[in-house]
């Protein structure tokens, strides 16, 4: 069996699915919502990577390179502020987070 | 052979009542500290009437000996695309006339206001605004343009407004120059909307060139509708010379406006500024011309108001008023005559009326003083002895008023009642029968006043309001009043008297108003038919001694003389008989019941309405807190999305990700 493109394409939609799937359900905590974002970026570079490799580019996987490494600073940034939310809130239950409510 | 006159005498007729106006008013008064006593300002106030009426006097005389006239721009004031706003002088016989009828009749007011309002408070502002007034109607009678005229309209309104309101501590003062003020609002709105129509049809407001052009204006339709533009240019016109005027229905402000002093009522609501607006008719005459519907608008009203402004003149027992409702029905007369496009004997009518009611409202004036300020007739009677001259003085007035050949009034109203028979126009018949019938009326309450306050019992210490204090008691009887009194009252009577003999040849028949005043005889030919019957002043005094106006008029005497002094009873029997009229006529035909109750409540009414409705309900209702209502509605919506839930925002997202795509793809 040889991997096709196909292949590649369907385990990132899944793993897309998944960090959907993981959003929508967490109602617990936090630090899982900022995981499920990651995967969907993985998802996303998945995709890239599968392109750049078929289509012989390789400016897909350079991209990459960047979306990882904003990835990175993002998940930075969201574990200082949910530092920062503990410090204030002393939880981290998504549940709880609603004061953006209209 | 026309010569010119020179513009700086005539500026300085008009200029010099406003220095002495001006000067009075600022430094005679607590505005400018009271500078200057009482002997100045009336000094200085007189000297300017003085000049004017020399300069006048002198002006007049070089019209009508050299047949000079004037008709120039002094100052442009400022220029507005093809509309120049110009100040400019126009004498020509009519304006000159007037001018010489203002500042006589001022001058002799000033005058008498030095003995009238002696213990008055508010003596230099007295003498301020009767030279105002003196300026402002020296302005309207000598423009060339309709502008300036405008100006010199507003003005009149205004000091009369000031003078009406003067013992401005009394109530009644302030709603009677309130109510003038008001009425006059809805004739100048007429008057500026003509004036409107004339700029915007005829592109200046110059007379000369607004005449020139009236011909084209006759033949033009007001836009959108069959009209012809002139009438309704004409019939705006006129409505403001019946504020002016006092012209019915607007002649309500004129009796209220007696609340002001004697002086003022006799300059400004008996000789001159009420007679703007028929002044203003006869100089707008080539207009006038063209409407025949508008002359025949003015016929009727005028007729209105010279009969039935007379009756309410029986049943007054105010002296003033009394002399107010005879000037309303010798207006009417006058505009019977504009009517009739007899201009040139309404003008002839304004100027004899000038002279006879001005003396008579100063007599009466002077009758106040004698009796301490009453002034109900009914507490009168018998003072013609303590009051020579005023009572002689008053009787010539009465006789010029009532139309006796050879007194000035017969001249004139003679010659109206001769011209409205010879009209032609739609309601000439009625107005006929009116200016008729008004003459034994006039009479009538000419001489029931004259015989209840001059003759019979003497009734003044029966007056059950007057005060019977102790210091009084002392001087109750009647005393003549001083010579600054008596001798304006001499001297108005003396033109009372022979200026209609002396005059009705070059005013009416002659070409003294030549220029100024145009009658198309072919269309109206009632000036041409008094000319035919006309042969001289003395054979017309003769010939008045037997035609139905002279019989009317001692018809009339006969009967006041009869009532009030025969057979003083039997008046109060007559008013009981017809209670039902006599109390129509007490309220004034309840015209002023109706403006109180149906216009000025009914506007109440309206702005209430329009209030509530159109600013609380619309504006503020609807417009502005319907704008937040509504947000407030819609958000009330949409913030149900706003859950706070990060996930709900996502799923939206990615709900709104999938229609995107999915729009794409099945694009």
């Amino acid at each position: 069996m040889t991997l096709t493109l196909g292949h590649f394409l369907s385990l990132g939609a899944m793993l897309f699915a998944l960090s959907v799937i993981g959003i929508f359900l967490n109602r617990k905590n936090l630090i899982i919502l900022l995981m499920a974002i990651e995967l969907m970026l993985l998802a996303v570079n998945m995709n890239f990577v599968a392109f750049s490799y078929y289509l012989g580019d390789m400016h897909g996987q350079i991209f990459v390179f960047f979306i990882l490494t904003v990835a990175a600073a993002e998940s930075a940034i969201g574990l200082a502020i949910l530092v920062q939310l503990f410090r204030n809130k002393s939880n981290i239950n998504v549940d709880e987070l609603n004061t953006l409510k209209g | 052979m026309s010569q010119s006159l020179s513009a700086s005498v005539l500026l300085t007729i008009a200029l010099a009542p406003l220095v002495g106006a001006v000067v009075t008013g600022v430094f005679g008064t607590a505005f400018g500290g009271n500078r200057i006593g009482r002997v100045a300002c009336h000094s200085l106030a007189i000297a300017g009437v003085l000049l004017a009426f020399v300069l006048s006097a002198h002006t007049l005389w070089r019209v009508a000996v050299a047949d000079a006239h004037f008709n120039q721009t002094i100052y442009t004031w400022m220029v507005l695309g093809n509309l120049k706003m110009e100040i400019g002088f126009l004498v020509d016989g009519l304006s000159a006339m007037m001018m010489c009828v203002v500042t006589f009749v001022s001058l002799m007011v000033h005058i008498y206001t030095v003995g009238y309002m002696r213990d008055d408070d508010g003596y230099n502002r007295f003498f301020a605004y009767i030279s105002l007034f003196t300026f402002s109607m020296l302005m309207l009678v000598m423009s060339n343009n309709l502008l300036q005229l405008f100006f010199g309209w507003e003005a009149v309104g205004l000091v009369s407004y000031l003078l009406i309101g003067f013992w401005f501590k009394r109530p009644t003062a302030i709603f009677a120059n309130m109510k003038a003020f008001l009425v006059n609002r809805v004739g100048d709105f007429g008057f500026i909307l003509g004036i409107g129509l004339i700029v915007a049809f005829a592109g200046t407001l110059n007379y000369t060139e607004v005449f020139a052009k009236a011909p084209e204006l006759a033949k033009l339709a007001f836009p959108g509708t069959s009209w012809l533009l002139i009438t309704v240019i004409c019939i705006c016109l006129f409505i403001g010379a019946m504020g002016k005027s006092a012209q019915f229905p607007l002649h309500v402000w004129l009796p209220d406006s007696m609340e002001g002093p004697t002086p003022i009522s006799a300059l400004i609501h008996a000789a001159t500024m009420v007679t703007a607006g028929i002044f203003m008719v006869a100089r707008m005459s080539p207009l006038f011309e063209f409407s025949d519907t508008a002359l025949g608008f003015i016929l009727v009203i005028g007729a209105i108001t010279a009969l039935f402004m007379g009756f309410l003149g029986i049943i007054q027992n105010d002296i003033k008023r009394v002399v107010a409702y005879s000037t309303l029905s010798q207006l009417g007369y006058m505009t019977v005559a504009l009517g009739a496009s007899a201009y040139s004997v309404a003008v002839f009518h304004l100027m004899t009326h000038a002279f006879f009611k001005a003396l008579l409202f100063l007599a009466a004036g002077s009758v106040i003083m004698g009796v301490h300020h009453n002034q109900d007739i009914r507490w009168m009677g018998g003072l013609r002895k303590y009051m020579p001259i005023t009572w002689i003085t008053a009787l010539l007035g009465s006789l010029a008023l009532i139309g006796t050949p050879l007194f000035a009034g017969f001249y004139s109203k003679d010659s109206i009642i001769e011209a409205v028979h010879f009209s032609n126009l739609p309601g000439a018949g009625f107005a006929y029968f009116a200016v008729l019938a008004g003459v034994f009326v006039t009479a009538f309450y000419s001489f029931r006043m004259y015989f209840l306050v001059f003759h019979g019992k003497e009734r003044f210490d029966q007056n059950p309001d007057a005060h019977h204090d102790e210091q009084h008691g002392a001087q109750h009887a009647p005393h003549e009043s001083p010579w600054v009194v008596t001798v304006p009252l001499v001297l108005l009577a003396i033109p009372s008297v022979v200026i209609g003999f002396l005059t009705v040849q070059p005013m009416l028949h002659g070409d003294f108003f030549k220029g100024a005043i145009v009658v198309n005889a072919a269309i109206h030919p009632a000036m041409t038919e008094l000319g035919k019957i006309f042969q001289g002043p003395l054979a017309m005094a003769l010939h008045g001694l037997t035609t139905a106006p002279f019989w009317l008029a001692v018809a009339g005497v006969a009967c006041a003389y009869y009532l009030y002094l025969v057979n003083p009873a039997l008046p109060a029997a007559i008013k009981a008989r017809v209670m039902p009229l006599y109390t129509l006529l007490e309220n004034k035909y309840y015209l002023d019941w109706f403006n109180e109750n149906v216009l000025a409540r009914g506007a109440r009414a309206l702005g209430f309405g329009l209030w509530k409705g159109g600013d609380e309900a619309l504006i503020d209702g609807t417009l502005v807190n319907g704008s937040w209502k509504l947000v407030a509605l819609v958000s009330g919506v949409v913030r149900r999305f706003q859950t706070g839930y990060l996930y709900h925002y996502a799923l939206w997202m990615i709900l709104g990700v999938f229609v995107l795509m999915t729009y794409f793809v099945w694009r």
